[in-house]
């Protein structure tokens, strides 16, 4: 192994730290989806290196269970932007209060 | 050192992909930039002998699941203006220094404290163990884990039923 596993985690540290920060900062609903998915990528990331340096297959096993989930979530998640758009025609998830208390 | 070269490539491709995400007016910049971080995390894989995993990161995440995007970015529209103006000032503060405060103790606990966050393997290392073909994927994910696998067939069922339910067109009744 010549890249230790530190440096996956600083990059996958990196890379989630960027998605959690577009989360925080856009407010544009399919920007703020996409930011999901490099948050979930830099999880698996995390795990196929992990999985690696303590020699375990289970590592891959859970990334694979994730993409899963993942596509799962972008199913539904779009289907609800969609539907939200017919009504509102806006994307921007500022403009959603109507379940507001 | 093909590994010690691609990380760094594709390392640097991949940080560039998820700014681009970030930082991208229009969307469909930030699509490409995320495709564009998908793949280079999948030639990451690879290099870590990942195989199976990158293959279905490839063909779901780049294939399906980027299209799915493309399609519904194209149906909401590209030109839509979004607001950038900060309503929630403090609160960006607040956040910015709770990311600071993680960022120096995660630091201070790995310098100072000589923490391990991946622990050293139980076994020696052998480059079969992990190598993940698709017969070294399917043993666990068939024996050890064949009860959360049925599971997700469930999910995958009740996502598509759910996404046809909230996608129907529902026209109003006079």
């Amino acid at each position: 192994m010549i890249v230790p596993v530190d440096w996956y985690m600083a990059l996958a540290a990196a890379l989630f730290v960027i998605g959690a920060l577009g989360m925080l900062l856009r407010r544009n609903a399919l920007v703020m989806f996409m930011c999901i998915e490099l948050m979930l990528n830099a999880v698996n990331l995390t795990l196929i290196s992990a999985g690696r340096a303590m020699n375990d297959i289970n590592g891959q096993v859970a990334v694979f269970f994730i993409l899963v989930v993942a596509a799962a979530e972008v199913v539904v998640g779009l289907a609800i932007i969609v539907a939200i758009f017919r009504r509102r025609t806006s994307a921007s998830v500022d403009e959603l209060s109507e379940l507001r208390g | 050192m093909v590994e010690a070269i691609l990380f760094v490539v594709m390392g640097i491709s991949a940080l560039a992909g998820a700014v681009t995400v970030v930082i991208a007016r229009n969307p469909i910049y930030s699509a490409m930039g995320l495709l564009g971080t998908l793949f280079s995390v999948a030639v990451l894989y690879v290099v870590q002998l990942a195989h199976l995993v990158a293959a279905v990161q490839i063909i779901v995440y780049a294939g399906a699941v980027m299209t799915l995007f493309l399609f519904v970015i194209m149906m909401v529209g590209v030109d839509k203006e979004e607001s950038r103006e900060e309503e929630l000032p403090l609160q960006r503060v607040m956040v910015g220094a709770l990311a600071g405060v993680v960022i120096v103790a995660a630091g201070v606990i790995t310098v100072v404290g000589d923490f391990d966050w991946v622990p050293a393997a139980a076994t020696t290392i052998t480059e079969d163990s992990t190598n993940g073909t698709v017969q070294a994927i399917a043993e666990p994910l068939f024996t050890d884990w064949v009860l959360a696998f049925e599971a997700t067939a469930l999910l995958l069922t009740i996502a598509a039923a759910g996404a046809i339910v909230l996608a129907q067109f529902k026209r109003q009744r006079s």
